[in-house]
């Protein structure tokens, strides 16, 4: 009952000389959407091609419902259902004709399968398009044909590669209350993501991934509490055509104020990372204001996954780890 | 064995839309044999009248055929190619599939198109004048002779689409195969008026068996010991590549 249903074990990858995967770690219990969080190149696809047998690791362990990926590779594969990052509709067919031949890879009878296909059209919202061919479709509802395609032979357990890239709000909206209908389902739900607010709206439990290895794990809050600090978000007047030299100088005057712990500069505003402190405000504006800068406005505020992927990975999130180094 | 039939039946029924769907594909392959076999027919009329005795279109029929399953038993693979490139192959092999269906499926696709184009060349050669000396049931030999040849071809394409990274190289290749082999072999000129380096590269292609069986079933009869030598060419070459494949692609598809 309580065992989990996704356990990874020091995990590891790697292409060449690229390490994908430096020896991870995770359980992900049965019924929560667990979420895999981390900028691009950071592991996140290798972790998931791994699960779903795509992909072989160099070491460690990776069971689905107590099944090694290795050992059973085709057991796993009847437990799992994949949505790849990338769209995979096939131009040529009609919605209805990917779900049956989805329908038919699982091996689902033909007594259920009208049903199921059903279901799994209404699921996404696109009863009433199952005769367009995808070619027709729009991006978003190639990717809600995508998602149907994953669950159509309802598995316990749906892995999601980025789900919602490059989608427009509203269909990213849809895909997240498809995620949640998931769950009150009963799946178990492996999500990889680099959108912060994606991780802390649905995610029960959130590991941070950087570099192949894992920085941080826990629930969104508890991720956030860890940290003991809060974040002032200080605009500067937008009118100021030197902003680039106002904030280097803002900076360099909060950084003298003790409760200041650094900062980092991103667009117009500078954030500024402090110890929990009520003088914090004040002290900031004084700052601002010795070296003649005027504030157009302040924040002040708990920090986000972004703060706590600052933390522990040593710089921003969207600095992106591609680069190496 | 359920399982295998219902996975192989669901994809070869994609490949099955793609067909009925994307008529230019079939059009593309069925290019350069209808200019062979209009034009150049045309062209050479008179002129090959005599070194072939007798109607030209007919003496090229068969080696148009010949070059309309082996293009498109090459191409065959393409799909594949492009499946790997898409993402959607990966996907497919998440699913509780035997690697073998998506081999099988695929295969029983090219041949069957492979059919169809050389029925629809036929139907065409006949409309322009060619007669085909053994009739009905030669109709049926030739298709099957095309088969025998296609099912080689086809799973040296199935290797290229596991093996080459990109589609690009993959026409390429296409480019540089089916044309130049069907002039090293009969197709167009009878072996002895080839140059002896020409000759001696057409002795060891396949083509060349087939197209001299079809030939022999179009202009003259039932001439058994060749169409023997052809069958047994070309299941020694059908073999070799099953073996071959089977090799290459089950480290592919692990
Ligand atoms: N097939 C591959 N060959 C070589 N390097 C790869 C391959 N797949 C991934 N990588 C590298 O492994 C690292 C992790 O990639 P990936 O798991 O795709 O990250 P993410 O999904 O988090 O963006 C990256 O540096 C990437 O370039
Ligand atoms: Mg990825």
């Amino acid at each position: 009952m309580s065992d989990p249903v996704i356990r990874i074990e020091n995990l590891r990858k790697s292409y060449g000389p690229v390490v994908a995967l430096d020896g991870i770690s995770l359980e992900v219990k049965q019924g929560e959407i667990f979420g895999l969080l981390g900028p691009n190149g950071a592991g996140k696809t290798t972790t998931v091609k791994i699960l779903t047998t795509l992909v072989r690791p160099d070491g460690g362990k990776a069971e689905v419902a107590g099944t090694d990926v290795l050992s059973d590779p085709a057991k796993v594969r009847s437990l799992v259902g994949y949505v790849p990052q990338e769209l995979t509709v096939d131009p040529y067919l009609t919605a209805q004709e990917h779900l049956s031949y989805y329908a038919d890879l699982y091996h689902l009878p033909a007594a259920s399968r009208e049903t199921r296909i059903q279901e799994a059209l209404a699921l996404v919202g696109l009863a009433g398009l199952e005769d367009r061919r995808a070619r027709h479709l729009s991006g978003g509802t190639k990717k809600k044909l995508d998602l149907a395609c994953g669950l159509i032979h309802r598995p316990p357990v749906i892995v999601l590669d980025e789900p919602s890239l490059g989608l427009d709000v509203q269909v990213r909206r849809d895909v997240w209350n498809y995620i949640v209908r998931l769950k009150e389902r009963g799946t178990t739900l492996f999500l990889c993501t680099n959108y912060m607010d994606e991780a802390e709206r649905l995610c029960d439990e959130v590991a941070i991934i950087d570099r192949g290895k894992i920085v941080a794990m826990g629930s969104p809050a508890a991720l956030r509490s860890q940290l003991k600090r809060d974040v002032v978000s200080v605009e500067i007047a937008s009118a100021n055509e030197h902003h680039g030299e106002s904030l280097e100088s803002l900076e360099k005057a909060v950084s003298q104020l003790s409760m200041v712990q650094r900062s980092v500069k991103d667009g117009t505003r500078l954030k500024i990372y402090v110890e929990s402190n009520d003088a914090a405000l004040p002290k900031i504006i004084e700052a601002a204001a010795s070296v003649g800068i005027s504030v157009q406005s302040i924040t002040y505020s708990r920090p986000g996954l972004d703060d706590v992927f600052l933390h522990y990975a040593g710089r921003a999130f969207s600095a992106g780890g591609e680069s190496g180094g | 064995m359920g399982d295998f039939l219902q996975e192989t039946k669901a994809q070869l029924g994609r490949w099955m839309i793609h067909l009925k769907r994307e008529p230019f594909n079939v059009a593309f392959n069925l290019v350069n044999p209808l200019i062979l076999l209009i034009f150049m027919g045309g062209a050479f009329q008179a002129l090959a009248r005599d070194s072939v005795g007798g109607d030209y279109r007919s003496y090229l029929l068969p080696g148009i055929l010949a070059l309309t399953a082996f293009g498109n038993s090459m191409a065959g693979g393409i799909p594949l190619l492009f499946d790997r490139e898409t993402g959607f192959l990966l996907r497919l092999m998440s699913a509780p599939i035997s690697r073998a269906s998506i081999l099988v499926s695929r295969f029983l696709a090219v041949n069957l198109s492979t059919m169809l184009q050389c029925l629809l060349i036929l139907a065409l050669g006949l409309l322009f004048g060619a007669r085909i000396a053994t009739g009905l049931g030669g109709v049926v030999a030739l298709l099957m002779i095309g088969l025998l040849l296609g099912f080689g071809v086809t799973v040296i394409s199935l290797i290229l689409a596991f093996v080459l990274e990109n589609h690009g190289d993959f026409f390429a290749i296409l480019g540089v195969t089916a044309l130049p082999l069907s002039f090293l072999s009969s197709a167009f000129v009878p072996l002895d008026a080839l140059p002896l380096w020409m000759r001696l590269l057409a002795r060891v292609n396949p083509m060349t068996y087939a197209i001299d069986a079809m030939r022999s079933l179009i202009l003259t009869g039932w001439d058994w010991p060749r169409l023997l030598l052809m069958v047994i060419v070309l299941l020694v070459f059908d073999g070799a590549m099953f073996w071959l494949g089977a090799r290459v692609l089950s480290r592919q598809l692990a």
